[in-house]
């Protein structure tokens, strides 16, 4: 707005931090990651403070132009914009919880999530075809190269498995994006989203996009390297990886998908609520068996990511702002409870939920936090997940009462997992000495959690603020959608008491 | 500034402050912070009420903040105040701060009680916020609040694994009514395109006979509306099938099950259908439905009652008998009448449960009354005001000249009368149920007052007891154990020379208290609430309440006015034959009919029964998805099968690097996005 680059600047600012970090030690490489990150929250904040909301669909645009079809081109709206904030909002707190943990090479390892920065607000900021897709594969490469050097013992078993599956997503992606580019003679993503394809090829194009979304997300049943990657990943890349990357399928349905798609989006939307009525149900049941925490969690994400994707192919307003909700709420409440697994794995070094338990004698700190983000996943109100889930389950019944009745059966699943993991390791009696011993979260922790607690209240109170900078957009999504938007099988047909009032008003 | 505001947001406030600065301003400063909120909203809310009664208040919404906003859906933090909501009020700050006074007393050794105060708070604000929602999503905010407090009070001594599992219980099975009541509010919202509560009932009549598609069926609106809210109110009020947690809630401190398993949060389910009575009333069906469940509930519960021998658990589930006796009521459209059980109930169950907190804080925490007898001569005042609620519960008044009588006889003579009045298959069927359930209920009730204060004392077997004799007890200061599962082989008569002592003086004020609201409350308020004549005035049409049902409960037959006296007597005549009279006879009863005993002590069954079909089939069904699902499928067919694909050569390779993988992962996509980059400019 003010003639700043913003947009430049937000992945700019990561970019040089982290080659930066690479020509110095690791304090040093620490100090710089963490201001890097900071600015880049300060930056974002701007660009919230700068969004008018009632403005253009596309603000802080930029356009530079390589030649060849390629451009350096970047624009967001409200849906971008809430996503970028949300990014450099849990970046600082991953370099935080990075800060004693990671001993190991630690220049590359800030340099690498920096970069993994970088990218991923590139891929909210792209408004060229192939800007999002270099972007968008990228920032999977530096995580994939955090589980692989910093991960647990099974590292490479998992970020072999993260890899094939996107990559899988990717290629059909990408042969997708070079028809579209053939056919709409424009790699501009504003004008693809108003190019209407060809029903028949829209079936195909959905499908290709599908792909590589649905492993994103991730969906029903692509989503067996989520647990495996969050298992294995050090605990900021399980906070990313959560937060932030699994945003990035429901971000694509949103942008790509849905808008450009309408057609083929209708005719998929019975596939769509049967893989996410199967998960939910499915991956709740799986997350009650978990004896590790870490993977408790990660299923518990795929069962509320099928929130998301319920909500977006409801396709009405409070499906569609549900959904995004629910991806800024999960991407808080994953994110810290991720955080809360890593601070007692830091003191004894085992994700198994049985060498825990009354933790709430030694660690009461821990304990109130931990009850909150607890409290917060199951969708209690007043929290963030809360008008998420609310909003999208209501887009959902409006679309299909049959999918709102399976859908609303995860409150009930959620709230048994997430009680009875927070049971085994909160309360009960102090079953191991060294557990017992651990000490009350420092004032780091304390400084990495508290911010999250409380944006977790905010969201959930007074969500007006979230909703607002996306209602414009999430009204151009739906006029887009209009012609195609499921007319729900809850129709009221009025009894005759009411049928005779309308009768006599008319006369 | 509206009271109401103060009312509501102090004890948040003290909540908070109790909560997260307990550990720097002290115990007793957090306690009276709490309890100082909790009686400043009391002192507020009595002139509320009586505003209402004057009859010179209308309804006032006093708007807070906007909360959601999206398309038509909007929601606003407001908070509103009218003569349904004003009653509420009155309940729960009365009660509440009554058991935060008598939680100083009954508290006193326990290490963490800044943070049982701040519960204690974070509830009742919970709770007022429920009782003054002018929208349905409010409402469920309040609704889950105190479905939180109340999980984290009956976990409150976490380190007993039975609190911990029913507080588990006690938050899962409310959210399976959530479940329903969640339906409800979509459903609601797509009928009616708002989810106001004056604005929904205003077009509820309007959608009498419209019919609307649910889960495949075609179904009158209405009452599928009505069905899914009311399994909300099922679950929070413990109603048949979703009654299980409510017993077991019994884990939490005594105070608590006062306050939140008595007098107040149980009874949001029936504020619910009060404060929706306007859509009730569309549906015949649905209320029929809640007649029935109410009634079944409430026979069930009482049966239960009859052979329970843990003194909280024999109060508990007279308390899920009642709260049926409340829907049977609402369910035959006598709103009035089930109101004023709900406020009556709160006076003199708050009172029975604060009572026996007081017996079992003499008695050194065992609360299995075959190791009581004999308590009358040692805790008197604990005795008298026991026996007070007893004749209130049970219903103890004389119907001459306009009746004299304790607040049950009030509230709980309109209902049967409300129930035959209304006519009905289901009206009648409730009818002699419910006064079958006041049998036992006189039964159940004065068995608790014999075994626990006639008779011979039989302390000596208790192990609690044993514990206080011996002075072990001080390793676990936090320790109400209050199991009665250690079966006594036989049980030692005698005192073991322990000597109970009268409760401290915040315990007994309260108990006093609340028994000249049990002796009052009917006899002051009856006309408010249900009276023909001058009840309409005070509703002014806030809950739908029928002029004619009143009218025809009061001049009901004579038998059927007499019906409820003459059980309560036989069933007084029972319990003192059995524990009085001749001891023996009650164990010589169950010798006769063992199955029937065992059936009934173990609760029906509906424990084994739902582990049986729900808990176990879910956990095998997790470890089947996982195992079979995740690992023997997906993962076998998908990424696994695809690495076999690719073929021995790269296995090999894959082996001999492994640890470097990542690398050549990097180059493919690099290449991927090269030959993305070359396509482009090719295709151009």
């Amino acid at each position: 707005m003010n003639g700043l680059p913003l947009l430049s600047l937000i992945i700019l600012v990561p970019l040089v931090a982290g080659v930066l970090c690479l020509f110095v030690k690791a304090e040093g490489a620490r100090w710089i990651a963490l201001v890097g990150t900071l600015i880049d929250l300060v930056l974002s904040v701007l660009l919230w403070a700068g969004y008018n909301p009632d403005g253009p669909q596309w603000q802080f645009v930029e356009h530079y132009a390589f030649g060849g079809g390629v451009s350096w081109s970047l624009g967001i709206d409200g849906i971008a914009l809430l996503l970028i904030v949300l990014t450099a909002f849990l970046m600082p707190i991953c370099i935080g919880a990075s800060w004693r943990s990671i001993t190991r090479r630690v220049p590359e390892y800030m340099a690498y999530f920096l970069l993994m920065e970088a990218l991923i607000m590139g891929s909210f900021e792209a408004q060229d075809l192939f800007l999002f897709y270099i972007f968008f594969e990228g920032g999977l490469i530096p995580m994939y190269l955090i589980i692989g050097i910093w991960g647990g013992v099974e590292r490479i078993k998992a970020s072999y498995k993260f890899f094939l599956y996107t990559l899988f997503g990717s290629v059909l992606m990408l042969i997708a994006m070079l028809y579209m580019a053939g056919t709409a003679h424009t790699t501009s993503i504003p004008a693809l989203m108003a190019y209407n394809f060809p029903v028949g090829a829209q079936r195909w194009l959905w499908l290709a996009f599908f792909a590589s979304f649905a492993v994103k997300m991730p969906m029903w049943p692509v989503h067996t390297w989520l647990p495996d990657a969050h298992v294995q990943a050090p605990t900021a890349g399980s906070v990313i990886l959560a937060g932030v990357l699994l945003k990035l399928g429901g971000y694509g349905f949103i942008r790509f998908s849905l808008p450009m798609f309408p057609q083929g989006s209708l005719e998929f939307v019975p596939l769509v609520f049967v893989l996410s009525g199967i998960a939910v149900v499915y991956t709740s049941l799986v997350a009650l068996v978990q004896r590790d925490m870490k993977k408790l969690i990660a299923y518990s994400s795929v069962a509320h990511m099928a929130f998301v994707t319920f909500g977006l192919f409801a396709m009405n307003r409070q499906g569609i702002e549900g959904a995004m909700l629910v991806m800024l709420g999960h991407g808080l409440v994953s994110g810290a409870l991720f955080l809360c697994v890593g601070v007692v794995y830091d003191r004894l070094h085992t994700r198994e939920i049985d060498r825990y338990g009354g933790l709430a004698d030694n660690m009461p700190g821990y304990a109130l936090l931990f009850m909150v983000f607890t409290m917060a996943s199951v969708g209690l109100p007043a929290t963030s997940n809360f008008v998420g889930e609310f909003l999208s389950l209501i887009g959902t019944y409006r679309a299909s009462s049959w999918a709102a009745i399976v859908a609303t059966t995860g409150i009930i699943l959620g709230a048994a997992y997430m009680l009875y993991l927070y049971w085994r390791i909160c309360f009960g009696t102090q079953r191991n000495a060294d557990a017992a011993a651990m000490p009350d979260l420092s004032p780091r922790e304390w400084w990495l959690l508290a911010p999250i607690a409380v944006a977790v209240f905010w969201m959930g109170i007074y969500p007006e603020s979230l909703i607002r900078p996306m209602r414009n957009d999430v009204g151009r999504l739906l006029d887009r959608l209009e012609q195609v938007a499921p007319a729900g099988d809850s129709h009221l047909t009025l009894g005759k008491a009411a049928a005779h009032m309308n009768m006599g008003a008319m006369h | 500034m509206h009271p109401v505001l103060i009312i509501v947001f102090l004890p948040l406030i003290a909540a908070i402050i109790a909560g997260l600065f307990g550990r720097i301003i002290g115990k007793t400063a957090a306690k009276a912070v709490t309890t100082g909120a909790l009686f400043i909203g009391a002192i507020l809310s009595w002139p509320i009420f009586f505003q209402y009664m004057s009859g010179h208040a209308g309804p006032v919404v006093v708007p807070v903040l906007n909360w959601i906003q999206s398309g038509t859906l909007s929601v606003d933090w407001a908070l509103r105040v009218d003569s349904l909501t004003a009653v509420m009020l009155v309940v729960v700050t009365t009660v509440s701060s009554f058991v935060h006074l008598y939680s100083w007393g009954y508290m006193e050794e326990d290490p963490s009680q800044p943070r049982f105060f701040a519960y204690l708070s974070l509830f009742s604000f919970a709770m007022l916020m429920l009782v003054t929602a002018n929208t349905l999503v409010q409402m469920f905010f309040g609704w889950e609040g105190v479905g939180l407090a109340s999980y984290l009070l009956i976990g409150f001594w976490y380190h007993k694994p039975s609190a911990n599992a029913a507080a588990l219980k006690a938050f899962v099975v409310n959210r399976v009514g959530d479940f329903g009541f969640s339906l409800g509010i979509f459903g609601t919202f797509l009928v009616f395109g708002t989810v106001s509560i004056p604005a929904i009932l205003a077009a509820a009549p309007g959608m009498a006979g419209s019919t609307i598609g649910f889960a495949g069926m075609r179904a009158d609106t209405m009452t599928v509306l009505c069905l899914l809210l009311f399994v909300g109110a099922m679950g929070k009020s413990a109603q048949l099938p979703l009654h299980t947690w409510l017993p077991d809630a019994m884990e939490g401190p005594t105070p608590v099950s006062a306050l939140i398993h008595a007098a107040t949060m149980v009874t949001a389910g029936v504020f619910m259908v009060c404060r929706l009575s306007p859509m009730f009333d569309v549906s015949q069906t649905a209320r029929d439905v809640v007649t029935y469940i109410g009634a079944a509930t409430c026979i069930f519960a009482a049966t239960v009652g009859c052979a329970q021998n843990d003194i909280k658990r024999v109060i508990a589930y007279s308390t899920c008998s009642q709260l049926g006796y409340m829907f049977f009521a609402a369910g035959v459209g006598a709103y009035g009448a089930a109101m004023f059980h709900l406020f009556t109930h709160a006076f003199f169950k708050a009172l029975l449960f604060l009572g026996a907190g007081s017996v079992i804080h003499a008695m050194h925490h065992e609360q299995d009354m075959r190791y009581y007898g004999a308590l009358r001569k040692e805790i008197p005042i604990t005795f008298w005001v026991m026996v007070i609620g007893t004749l209130a519960i049970t219903g103890v008044g004389v119907d001459v000249g306009g009746g004299l009588g304790f607040a049950g006889f009030w509230s709980k003579d309109a209902i049967l009368q409300s129930a035959w009045a209304s006519g009905g298959v289901a009206g009648t069927i409730a009818f002699w149920l419910g006064s079958l359930a006041a049998l036992l209920t006189s039964f159940y009730s004065w068995r608790l007052i014999f075994l626990t204060f006639f008779g011979e004392p039989r302390w000596a077997a208790s192990e609690h007891i044993q514990h206080a004799l011996h002075g072990d007890h001080a390793d676990h200061p936090d320790d109400e154990h209050g199991d009665s599962s250690h079966e006594p082989h036989h049980v030692a008569v005698g005192s073991g020379g322990y000597h109970p002592h009268e409760s401290p003086l915040p315990m007994l004020v309260p108990i006093v208290l609340l028994a000249v609201g049990a002796v009052l409350a009917g006899q002051l308020f009856h006309p408010v609430f249900i009276g023909a004549g001058t009840a309409p005035g005070y509703w002014h049409g806030i809950i739908a309440f029928s002029r004619q049902l009143a009218e025809a409960a009061e001049s009901s037959a004579l038998w059927v006015k007499l019906t409820p006296t003459i059980v309560m007597l036989l069933g007084l005549w029972i319990a003192w034959h059995n524990y009085i009279k001749s001891p023996g006879s009650a164990d010589r009863l169950v010798a006769y009919f063992p199955g029937v005993y065992r059936f009934v002590a173990n609760k029906w069954y509906f424990d084994e029964l739902y582990d049986v079909i729900f808990v176990r089939p879910a956990l095998w069904l997790g470890r089947l998805f996982w195992h079979s699902g995740d690992e023997g499928t997906i993962d076998r067919f998908g990424p696994h099968g695809a690495a076999y694909a690719v073929g021995v050569g790269n296995r090999i390779t894959y082996r001999l690097q492994s640890g470097y993988l990542y690398s050549y992962a990097l180059v493919m996509l690099l290449g991927l996005i090269g030959a993305a980059t070359w396509a482009i400019w090719w295709a151009k």
